[in-house]
């Protein structure tokens, strides 16, 4: 089959490999018709995620059709149109038990490799490096699932594969950056990132309750999108002081929520931009939390703070004595798409999400090195692959 | 560095057990033939774990162990013995690991004292013999290679010394084990009723001289890492029925035939290019 393939920072290729095949008894062979690139690709891309292997194949946000299942796979049946959560989840474990699937103790068999940065292992991704896993990803005709019957939804008829792709990541980690927000009826929430991640977090901070929401990013078109689809007021941060503005839209008291869904790459016009380039170029930090510094000082007296963006190891400078006067609360976390894809089913059956919007380039397989520079200019919001054109 | 620590077994009062004196602490190679072995063994070990290649790493460790030891399985099966005649018995070096399962404690208990059941997740074992209800046969897994044909059989015996039904095993290795080793597994309720919490203890004796207590040293984060491992499978096969894997997945590394076109791209010189590990 074909397959795009990590060579190096910066370089993919198209690739042919062979077909997946079914290792262990909870595994299902998806056929992919979609597989959508995500802003966690560019960290491994721009190499900021260790333990990646040249041929590693990457992609974790897709759907498609059941082909072959494993002798232990109970629900799924051949043929079934499904969308698969980005994160592996046993489903027997006391973390996937608990709900808490991108904690799996049991998906991640590199489990010793994050042992030893991170005290703990978490759960596998699909073509997100070796310290998650190591599993091949979805931008390849054929993908193995492993613990299919938790991870794998059927797609409701009247959701169309253009909508449905998106609930494998981007819906699930807007929707849970919402969620652990803290959002109450009336809540002002402000987003950091109007990438497809930040585009869900707005329209699920009004699906549960806020009153306002405040985007925050500098790309014309994207905040274009915040603002006309989403729904969200919006803030160029290479026009105006955001946290001056976020202030004074908010009667002096700040946003009862923040939410970065922008992480380690976040870029900046002030000289913190330089500080943490050159950190990260000699290694004394691996992430550049300008974010997260912002939203703690920006973020109203006993508000939330709710990280989805990714971080990958170590941050510097983080106004530590204002979160703890300040009394904040933090939540974070990798998607538990498993726990959020079955009522974002719903809501998109409501028509109360649409995330059809996010796929503004198709693509195919051949073309995923163009697709990816696009993506990594914000020239696009999602690209979306279809290997078998 | 952790030596002035307390053991573990300390703190959580179990497995305060000692392995026998025999076999691997016991000496039939003499010193200059031992540091030779040692140092060229410990060289290929190391090249063979770096390298990927398992039979390099069992020639090294081969060597290294009888280094280290100062006990040779082969000359001692052609009744050849150069060791000065020293009799020093090397204290028995610790390894502790704990984990908690999401199954009940009987269901945990059950499986384990299954003997037999072992291999299925301790991968460095080929098979286990339950002999009687005390006593038990273990054989090592070696690579089907030359050298695990000089090398015989690694097998061993081993007794259970104290059983407390799903609570706990306390075990020993029966004197002429290649390396004298003895534990305790214990089964305890974790807190929230729902688990098994399984702390296991294992002493063995490095083999002697002070070469081999050095050498060992440098091996122990190594088993460490594979008691870690092993039980870290056992808790996979006790609670989704199966061991995660990536083996024999498809992966760009195996290619049916030529890369298609490399697509020309700006990207790979956009200025965050620097290679990969961070962490
Ligand atoms: N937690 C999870 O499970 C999960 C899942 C998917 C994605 N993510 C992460 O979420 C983040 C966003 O993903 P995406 O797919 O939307 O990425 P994306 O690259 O499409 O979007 C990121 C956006 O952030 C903007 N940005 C950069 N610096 C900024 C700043 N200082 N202030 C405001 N905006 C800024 C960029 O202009 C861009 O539009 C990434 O870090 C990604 O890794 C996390
Ligand atoms: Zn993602
Ligand atoms: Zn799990």
């Amino acid at each position: 089959m074909k397959a795009l393939c990590y060579n190096g920072i910066g370089d993919l290729r198209t690739e042919r490999v062979p077909d997946p095949a079914i290792l262990n008894p909870k595994d299902a062979i998806i056929r992919v018709k979609l597989s959508s690139v995500c802003g966690s690709d560019l960290h491994l891309l721009n190499g900021y995620v260790p333990s990646m292997r040249e041929g590693d194949i990457i992609g974790h946000e897709f759907m498609g059709e059941v082909v072959e299942v494993g002798s232990e796979v109970k629900k799924l049946r051949k043929g079934d149109r499904v969308v698969v959560g980005s994160i592996i989840g046993c489903g027997e474990c006391h973390y996937c038990k608990s709900q808490e699937w991108s904690l799996c103790d049991n998906s991640n068999p590199h489990a010793w490799m994050p042992e030893k940065v991170y005290g703990d292992a978490t759960a596998g991704i699909f073509g997100y490096s070796h310290a998650f896993g190591g599993y091949a990803g979805s931008h390849a005709e054929f993908i193995r699932v492993p613990f299919a019957d938790h991870g794998a939804f059927v797609i409701p008829e009247n959701i169309t594969d253009e909508s449905a792709v998106f609930v494998s990541d981007a819906v699930p980690t807007g929707f849970m950056a919402a969620d652990m927000a803290n959002i109450r009826p009336g809540s002002v929430v402000a987003v950091w990132g109007c990438g497809g991640v930040g585009q869900m977090a707005i329209q699920s901070a009004f699906l549960l309750g806020a009153s306002r929401v405040i985007a925050i990013d500098r790309e014309p078109e994207r905040l274009r999108t915040a603002r006309e689809i989403s729904g969200a007021e919006v803030l160029d941060f290479s026009q105006v002081n955001i946290q001056e503005a976020l202030r004074e839209m908010t009667g002096g008291r700040g946003p009862d929520s923040c939410i970065d869904a922008v992480g380690m790459e976040a870029v900046s016009e002030g000289l913190d931009y330089y500080y943490d380039k050159a950190k990260q170029f000699v290694r004394l930090e691996t992430d550049r939390p300008i974010v997260l510094r912002e939203a703690i000082v920006a973020c109203r007296k006993g508000g939330t703070v709710s990280i989805v963006g990714v971080y990958g190891g170590l941050i510097d400078a983080v106004p530590m004595g204002a979160a703890m006067n300040k009394a904040l609360t933090f939540r974070m976390g990798q998607q538990h798409s498993q726990k959020y894809i079955p009522q974002l089913l719903e809501h998109l059956q409501s028509g109360k999400l649409d995330p059809s919007f996010l796929l503004t380039h198709r693509m195919t397989l051949d073309q995923g090195m163009l697709g990816y520079d696009m993506f990594n200019k914000k020239q696009t919001m999602r690209v979306v692959f279809e290997p078998a054109a | 560095m952790t030596d002035k620590k307390k053991p573990v077994s300390q703190v959580l009062g179990i497995g305060q057990i000692e392995p026998e004196v025999s076999g691997s602490s016991r000496l039939n190679v003499g010193s200059t033939e031992r540091i030779w072995s040692a140092a060229g063994g410990a060289f290929l070990l190391t090249f063979g774990l770096r390298q990927g290649s398992l039979l390099t790493a069992l020639a090294g460790g081969y060597l290294a162990y009888r280094g280290a030891s100062g006990h040779c399985p082969i000359s001692e099966r052609i009744g050849r013995n150069t060791a000065e005649a020293e009799n020093q018995v090397p204290d028995a070096i610790e390894i502790s690991k704990s984990l908690t399962i999401n199954r009940p404690r009987e269901e945990v208990y059950k499986y384990w004292r299954q003997l037999e059941n072992l291999p299925r997740f301790m991968f460095h074992l080929k098979e286990v013999t339950q002999i009687d209800p005390r006593r038990s046969h273990w054989v090592a897994k070696l690579a089907d290679t030359k050298l695990a044909s000089v090398l015989g059989k690694v097998e061993w015996e081993a007794r259970i010394i104290e059983e407390v039904e799903n609570e706990r095993l306390v075990w020993k290795s029966v004197e002429g084990a290649r390396i004298d080793n003895a534990g305790e597994v214990r089964f305890v309720d974790s807190p929230d009723g729902e688990g098994t919490e399984i702390h296991a203890v294992i002493h063995y004796r490095p083999p002697v001289g002070q070469l081999g207590g050095a050498i060992m040293k440098l091996f122990n984060p190594t088993f460490k890492q594979m008691i870690k491992q092993d039980l870290r499978r056992f808790k996979q096969l006790m609670e989704t029925g199966e061991i995660a894997t990536i083996k024999g997945q498809t992966s760009g590394r195996l290619k049916e035939n030529q890369p298609l076109d490399k697509p020309s791209s700006e990207y790979a010189s956009t200025d965050e290019k620097h290679e990969g590990l961070m962490l």
